[in-house]
């Protein structure tokens, strides 16, 4: 770990307007940040600590939405009785996310910036062009289980590693920030994430100083909420795909659905068009399977990570299925 | 006060400034919680993070549940379940265990809760599924399910 | 004084039948577990030391070549560092089990990716840290290097001393009513105990202290002495708790040699702990293997021919190599035999034991192989294994010592519940989940170590067991106190058990599954001779002598033991060595393990719903700590069987998961309640104990039990360990 400076502003604009210098980084809750710089993977040269600013409270917005205060921890907010409520799917997202330890530690804002779990990334003696712009990616041609089959390039094909924000692109949350000018705006969820392309080191529409402030949730949506994680052991491991959907039916067709995937690909995953192919149809599980074929059109493995695309698919085809038929019982 | 380098974890600095050697490292990167600690009574991995952060806050180590002869009850049925064999693993476990059973009190669910709004019971799954993020490579899982599992007051 | 048993015959005294404390067997709690609930017992960088400076060790960053420069201009000059180390004493790997000498050295030439080369030493962890990530290596690397065993570049190596041909196997093959000739896989693995190797070296003068997290102090003082090029008489190693070793902490590994060359330097004590990744990297690796098993059956599934021929890989110039037909000489019959023994040449990091070196992964191929005939001939599972049960070894001619496989296969399918799996497989389902049932048999090597220990009765009547043996977790301390408190009639609490000093009498070290024989024996030895010089004190004869609640019995009288010590305390070392009974015996420790699993029907998931293991292993020292020991082997087993495997790189052969994130440990949800049960057994040929290993025994085929659950449940069989979902996904599809 490289020495640094540390501070601890007394505001947000504050945070903001120090976050503005080159080589900064937040830190709040630390538990990727720290292991990153441990490794000097990453080896900001100033630590602008946030972690007591006050941006920790889930409070209820005018439209009916909530207002998720980026200091809020995983846990707080899995366990909040108005997330377990209205929006089960985020809850279950971040139950299923890694120990009870970390998500205590863990904030809303840092769990949406999370960097991969790429083994090459994390290990400073590997090519990586997300680590290193223009050294190569060590993982085309190495080992690849745990990585993307959509959205990759030529040059990363990394996965974004969290939980909880494959249920905040089912819910279209909105990323509250503020920058070092004192601005602020909110970002859609689906804007937020950057594809690799040519650039893969770029991850998010973030600006330098740019802080998280809240995350917006918009009202809730009703349904039927499930998220379905499949990983490589039965718990406190990362996902080799997750599915997160929301489905709701009315007069025995399916009137709404979002769904969003983990582990497929740099970013939250989602695809309207599987959205559109089933609303307004009845459930059924060659539907489901349509939807699901999808899903993976555009898939391209390669090489250790070929099973996700099955995997995708089946898991996807299951999770419509237990979500309509727990909607029908209901 | 304690004067150290600001990229001083909370786990190094109790283990080489203070003292307190409870605290284990196993990983030093979260992904094993022999580290765990109780930072205001919350269980976190003291690893990943700074001592710089946290200098009004309360921490309690391994050490201050309890001494050898006036063990907690979590360290009295870990001892009588055998809940433990190397021991490198355990101060993380027990103070693991100690806060999860305040987390299941204030009816936090779980991963494997059926119902999210329901009050959870203390059943082997949602012991298992709760102390998941403290690996133990002796394997002492079931003992140590048995030991937080009559503590809790849970059935099986 | 000193008294010497060597095992050349059964012990006929059976002394701990003829004891009145009832210590031994019991299951009572460790006696160390107060201090270890509590955060009070001392791991190897533990120890506190004034002026203390801290070392982290530098990687070579690629696989093989030469070191030219460290690059430590840049590093030299930052506060607080207070030099960088890399000398030809540097390990290359650490020595393997029981070497006595200094494995390969030398900081310069580099064979894997990973090999340690320079230690930084500042006076603080995290200067050090950086210090040692801002090295800028400079190599000049070799275009030779050979990343994977099957690779055509590799140098095979068949050793005469490991292969088997007995009979005619390719005749019995081809003549058999029944074949069965399958190719399976294992990956390496990492021993991944919690504790990271860690020491602490401290000199005064020519004398250097080390705090080590080690298994084998006898040896591991020499191997560090003749590491450094100095006397082994001014070594002196501590390991009173070591946190976990299972093979991986068997030998001086690099940061201790480091360690003590930088403290030499500097004139401070120095601590080096591994990270995580350089356990991974730079400690040891179970080898992968590949293993053909082909079996020759008639048409009752009796054996007629056994062929395992495996390749596994080292370094170069490494002796161990894994012994993975190590139970196919003994556990089946069959006349014609064949074993092939392969080890190929690889720059990886160095292959060492791990947790039952051979049986661990050998028998995942042989318990499949059994299952695979048990099926085609339809003939069940148990049946077909008691139906092989040889009457002498099959290979040696000599008998067995003791074994109750057959008991512990009948005994276990009855607790599990057996008779209720379905004779079809891939017909029980649970909603998604495809359930099934398997079995395996159980069966470890019994070895014993040469071994001493010194027994003091103390003027108070209190009982003190002295010995650098070590406690790693697998309930020395609490066995040690029990066979010295039934032997000379004292309440547990009256015995206190010293390890892990090399100041002391040296044991066997934990390895092996061997000591707690060997060690128990020595202390038995000991307190024989105690009880002698004691009914000589009474004018007595020790045989009648009756000790209990420490107190002398006599008639009806009950004279305090501290009473019989005031002529001064008695003190007495045992030595136990292994004798003529080792070659006369087969000897093994027996068992059978079932288990029963979900398989995902959609995604290939796999979770183990229940497992049993029934165990016959001689006589159980403390039923508490041995369960425990059981418990800890089969969550082993589940983790060969589903999750685990270190992965290397074919481009350059480093591991790509080494971390606790990646390489996927069993965490507690995978493991259910396992349920453990022993048989009443007693093995006179084994040891003056009657006991056999245990610590490795629950590891011993109890993946295969999970595997053949898995083929039980969906129809099909996964030859290539861990079973993970993609395989299942892949059959499923």
């Amino acid at each position: 770990m490289r020495p640094f400076d540390y501070r601890r502003p007394a505001s947000a604009a504050e945070a903001a307007a120090d976050g503005a210098e080159t080589g900064t980084a937040f830190i709040a809750g630390g538990t990727n940040l720290l292991d990153l710089m441990k490794l000097e993977v990453m080896a900001p040269a100033r630590l602008v600590d946030i972690s007591r600013l006050d941006m920790g409270e889930i409070e209820q917005t005018e439209d009916g939405g909530l207002r998720i205060g980026a200091l809020v921890p995983n846990s707080d907010l899995a366990a909040d009785p108005r997330i377990r409520r209205d929006y089960a799917v985020l809850s279950r997202a971040l139950l299923a996310g890694a120990s009870g330890q970390l998500r205590n530690k863990a904030t809303t804002g840092g769990n949406l910036l999370q960097r991969t779990r790429c083994y090459y990334f994390y290990d400073t003696a590997m090519p990586c062009n997300k680590r290193q712009p223009g050294s190569g990616c060590a993982a085309i041609g190495g080992f690849n289980r745990i990585h993307a089959v959509l959205g990759a390039s030529d040059h990363c094909i990394a996965t974004h590693p969290s939980d909880m924000a494959v249920a905040m692109r089912a819910l279209d949350a909105r990323i509250e920030t503020l920058a070092p000018d004192g601005s602020s705006r909110e970002i859609p969820i689906a804007d937020f994430y950057r594809l690799p392309g040519q650039t893969p080191h770029l991850e998010t529409m973030l600006t330098p100083g740019e802080l998280i402030r809240a995350v917006r949730l918009p009202p809730p949506r009703g349904g039927r909420h499930v998220y379905r994680k499949v990983r490589d052991r039965a718990s406190y491991a990362f996902a080799l795909v997750s599915v997160a959907a929301m489905i709701r039916i009315e007069d025995g067709v399916i009137a709404d659905a979002a769904l969003a995937f983990g582990g497929l690909a740099p970013l939250p995953w989602r695809d309207t068009r599987i959205e559109a192919m089933l609303i307004g149809e009845a459930p059924a599980r060659e539907l489901f399977a349509l939807a699901s074929e999808l899903l993976v059109d555009a898939a391209q493995g390669r090489g250790s990570n070929d099973f996700k695309i099955p995997l995708a698919r089946r898991t996807l085809a299951a999770v419509l299925g237990e979500a309509c038929e727990l909607e029908i019982a209901a | 006060m304690l004067d150290i380098d600001p990229r001083t974890s909370i786990l190094d600095a109790l283990r080489n400034h203070i003292g307190l050697t409870g605290t284990k490292k196993g990983c030093d990167h979260g992904q094993c919680g022999a580290c765990t600690v109780l930072v205001n009574g919350r269980r976190i991995n003291s690893c990943l993070t700074l001592a710089v952060m946290h200098d009004e806050d309360a921490i309690t180590t391994i050490e201050g549940l309890g001494e050898p002869d006036h063990l907690s009850p979590l360290q009295a049925a870990f001892v009588r379940h055998d809940g433990f064999q190397c021991g490198y693993c355990t101060s993380g476990q027990i103070c693991s265990a100690t806060a999860m059973l305040d987390e299941l009190q204030q009816g936090w669910p779980s991963h494997v809760s059926a119902d999210l709004e329901a009050a959870p019971d203390p059943t082997d799954a949602e012991i298992s599924e709760r102390m998941s993020g403290n690996l133990c490579r002796c394997a002492a899982y079931p003992n140590i399910v048995d030991a937080i599992r009559e503590v809790a007051g849970g059935g099986k | 004084m000193s008294s010497e048993f060597v095992m050349d015959a059964p012990d006929p005294r059976n002394l701990l039948d003829h004891m009145a404390q009832d210590l031994t067997g019991a299951p009572l709690d460790r006696p160390e577990g107060p201090l270890k609930v509590s955060g009070r017992a001392t791991y190897a960088h533990e120890y506190r030391l004034g002026n203390c400076a801290y070392g982290v060790l530098v990687r070579a960053t690629i696989a093989k070549g030469t070191l030219t420069a460290l690059g430590d201009e840049a590093v030299r000059g930052l506060p607080g560092i207070l030099g960088v180390f890399s000398d030809d004493r540097f390990l290359r790997n650490p020595a393997q089990g029981t070497a006595d000498k200094a494995p390969v050295q030398g900081a310069q030439t580099i064979a894997y990716l990973g090999q340690p080369v320079a230690l930084v030493v500042a006076d603080s962890f995290e200067q050090a840290r950086h210090a040692a990530q801002s090295l800028a290596l400079r190599y000049a690397p070799d275009a030779d290097g050979v990343f994977d065993p099957e690779s055509d570049a590799a140098n095979i190596e068949r050793p005469d001393a490991k292969q088997r041909d007995q009979g005619d196997f390719d005749r019995a093959f081809a003549d058999a009513h029944a074949t069965v000739d399958s190719t399976y896989t294992t990956p390496a693995q990492n021993s991944a105990a919690m504790e990271p190797h860690a020491s602490v070296a401290a000199w005064d003068g020519d004398r250097l202290t080390l705090w080590g997290g080690y298994q084998m102090l006898k040896y591991n003082r020499n191997e560090l002495a003749d590491s450094l090029g100095i006397d082994a008489e001014n070594v002196r190693i501590l390991a009173p708790y070591v946190g976990g070793g299972f093979g991986s902490k068997l030998g001086i590994s690099p940061e201790a040699v480091a360690a003590a060359i930088a403290a030499r330097e500097i004139g401070r004590p120095v601590k080096v702990a591994m990270s995580r990744q350089q356990v991974f990297e730079a400690t040891m690796r179970r080898s992968e293997t590949r293993q053909r098993v082909r079996l020759a059956a008639d048409a009752q599934g009796r054996l007629t021919g056994i062929a395992h021929e495996y390749r596994v890989s080292n370094l170069p110039d490494e002796s161990f190599s894994e012994p993975v037909g190590q139970a196919t000489h003994f556990l089946y019959g069959g006349e014609n035999r064949r074993i092939v023994h392969e080890i190929a040449r690889v720059n990886r990091t160095c292959a060492g034991s791990m947790r039952a070196p051979g049986e661990a992964v050998g028998m995942l191929a042989l318990e499949n192989a059994m299952d695979e005939l048990a099926e085609q001939l339809g003939i069940d599972p148990i049946e077909l294994r008691k139906r092989n049960l040889p009457e002498r070894h099959p290979e040696q001619d000599i008998p067995y010592s003791s074994r109750m496989l057959a008991q512990c296969l009948d005994e276990g399918a009855r607790r599990f519940g057996w008779d209720k799996r379905s004779t079809k497989p891939g017909t029980t389902r649970d909603g998604e989940w495809l359930i099934g049932m398997g079995v395996s048999s159980a069966a470890r090597k019994n070895i014993t170590s040469q071994a001493e220990a010194r027994v003091t009765l103390t003027t108070d009547g209190d009982a003190v067991v002295e010995t650098d043996m070590t406690d790693i977790g697998t309930g020395t301390y609490a066995v040690l106190g029990q066979i010295a408190g039934d032997m000379l009639g004292l309440p547990r609490d009256r015995v206190r058990v010293m390890l892990g000093d090399t100041d002391l009498p040296p044991g066997p070290g934990s390895g092996g599954s061997w000591g707690a024989s060997s060690s128990g024996s020595a202390v038995l030895e000991a307190c024989a001779v105690l009880r002698r010089q004691l009914a000589d004190r009474l004018g007595l004869v020790a045989d009648g002598l009756v000790l209990r609640d420490g107190d002398i019995i006599l008639d009806n009288r009950r004279i305090p033991l501290r009473d019989a010590m005031g002529a001064g305390p008695l003190e007495a070392v045992g030595i136990f060595k292994p004798g003529k009974t080792s070659q006369d015996y087969a000897q093994a420790a027996y068992g059978a393990f079932f288990a029963e699993v979900g398989v995902s029907s959609i995604t290939g998931e796999v979770r183990v719903r229940r497992m049993l293991g029934t165990f016959a292993a001689g006589r159980i020292l403390n039923a508490k700590t041995a369960r425990s020991q059981c418990i800890g082997g089969m969550t082993f087993g589940i983790g060969a069987a589903l999750t685990e495997e270190l992965v290397h790189d074919l481009r350059d052969g480093h591991i790509v998961n080494h971390d606790l994130a990646e390489y996927h440990l069993p965490v507690n949800l995978d493991v259910p309640q396992i349920e453990v049960h022993f048989l009443e057994e007693r093995d006179d040929q084994a040891c003056p104990l009657q006991s056999k290993g245990i610590g490795e025994l629950g590891i011993s085929g109890a993946g295969a039990a999970i595997t053949n659950a898995i083929a039980h449940a969906t129809g099909a069989r996964i030859r290539t360990y861990p079973a993970t979902l993609d395989k299942l996904l892949a059959v499923m599809e």
